[in-house]
């Protein structure tokens, strides 16, 4: 039974790492499988300054490398392979890679969620030349120019500011008339001269050759049309998508309830399968936030804990 | 790997025979940080065939956009100094990009 381990996580964010850091901590044979990066969506994100304890310009990456140090030193095995299929029928659950098959005796879902794309024309054949999903990545490029930032929520709005730093002009396109993010948020964005708002609007299209050169944002209250063209001399802008998130759960589906795409799980983080958590993102939850998704962690971790205790005799 | 700026970029890249990979990246771009090792390994593997290199976009912005690159991570193939395909942002995958090289040997 040695390459059986007590808890396979599948995910490397802040849920993935809290719950790493539980079961490890509490001498069970864990594994951390992340397909890509360890860390999720907070490496792209530039300032953490909700994460309580977390220190003074702490950014995404750094603190993920510190909750990697963490978890490692308590023993969890961390691999970077990208899980393709999983069974949960047996006793012992069964998640096929793209590099090997690993099994466990319990599951941890932690796969997160990846930007909303916005669905309009344009938006796939210019997203890396010009669309963006990732501020801290792209921002560069776009020194001296103008952006655009579609979203009115906490991300949308921190990015945006984000962005003043680089841009000359960032101007957030939100369908509705007021923002939807937190109130001091607003407060430094409203203050900021290089924040402008087009409200109740939405993107149509985007046009350009190779690059973004236009974009057509409706608005939503007259269904008037207006085509937003690149200032010459720039030959471009940027349009920067933050608005809301997709669940990661397209393997889980016909096999894990859900809730408009997110796992359902009760208090203890247990989905309807026995011996698979959730935790995160994922879930479906009312606030996601690294604080959220960490606490989530820490209980699928203790609640996995139990259900092996209860279900295995060693 | 070949580190390119605005000087060498048309040596190198442009006027050059054969495939050139290019990686577009940045200090500030995590995905592409983490994709970088898995490009030197590939550089490893394949050097022989396709010439590696990577481009920092914060030190050849306008030279980057020319390319129309504006978005990171960007791996771009060029073959006989002309753009044949590219792979961008979440596209940008370790798989993706040694299937990419694959084509081109």
């Amino acid at each position: 039974m040695s390459d059986i381990y007590d808890v396979i996580i599948i995910g490397g964010g802040p849920a993935g790492l809290a719950a790493g850091l539980y079961a490890s901590r509490s001498r069970l044979k864990t594994l951390i499988l992340e397909k890509e990066k360890m860390g999720g969506q907070i490496v792209t994100t530039d300032e953490v300054a909700n994460y309580p304890g977390s220190i003074e310009n702490a950014s995404g990456p750094s603190l993920i490398k510190r909750m990697v140090e963490q978890a490692e030193e308590f023993g969890a095995e961390i691999k970077l392979d990208e899980i393709k299929e999983v069974d949960f029928e047996g006793k012992i659950k069964v998640l096929k890679g793209s590099k090997g098959e690993y099994k466990a005796k319990s599951v941890i879902i932690a796969t997160g969620a990846q930007p909303r794309k916005i669905g309009c024309p344009g938006e796939a054949e210019f997203t890396g030349r010009g669309v963006s999903y990732c501020a801290t990545c792209d921002a560069a490029f776009f020194e001296d120019m103008e952006v655009f930032v579609v979203g009115g929520g906490d991300t949308a709005v921190e990015e945006g500011m984000y962005l003043t730093k680089f841009a000359r002009k960032v101007t957030i396109i939100h369908r509705r008339d007021e923002l939807r993010a937190a109130k001091s948020i607003q407060e430094k964005a409203f203050a900021n001269e290089k924040m402008h708002f087009m409200w109740d609007s939405v993107v149509k299209e985007i046009k350009g050759d190779g690059i973004v050169e236009s974009m057509v944002v409706e608005n939503v209250k007259t269904g008037e049309l207006t085509e937003i063209v690149a200032d010459e001399e720039d030959g471009t802008f940027g349009i920067f998508v933050f608005i809301g998130f997709l669940p990661n759960t397209q393997l889980f589906e016909g096999i894990i309830d859900m809730e408009n795409g997110y796992i359902v799980t009760d208090q203890d983080m247990k989905t309807n399968i026995p011996g698979v958590f959730a935790a995160g993102d994922v879930r479906a939850k009312s606030l996601r936030q690294v604080v959220t998704a960490t606490g989530d962690g820490a209980i699928a971790a203790i609640q996995a804990e139990k259900y092996i205790e209860e279900n295995f005799e060693e | 790997m070949i580190e390119l700026n605005k000087e060498n970029f048309e040596e190198e890249v442009l006027k050059a025979e054969g495939p050139v990979l290019v990686d577009y990246w940045g200090p500030t771009c995590e995905p592409c940080k983490a994709l970088m090792p898995h490009i030197h390994e590939l550089a490893e593997k394949y050097g022989d065939k396709v010439k590696f290199a990577s481009l920092d976009i914060t030190k050849a912005r306008r030279l980057a956009i020319k390319q129309k690159v504006l978005g990171l991570p960007a791996i771009i193939m060029y073959k006989d100094g002309e753009e044949v395909e590219r792979l961008a942002e979440s596209e940008a995958t370790a798989e993706a990009v040694e299937e990419m090289v694959k084509k081109y040997i």
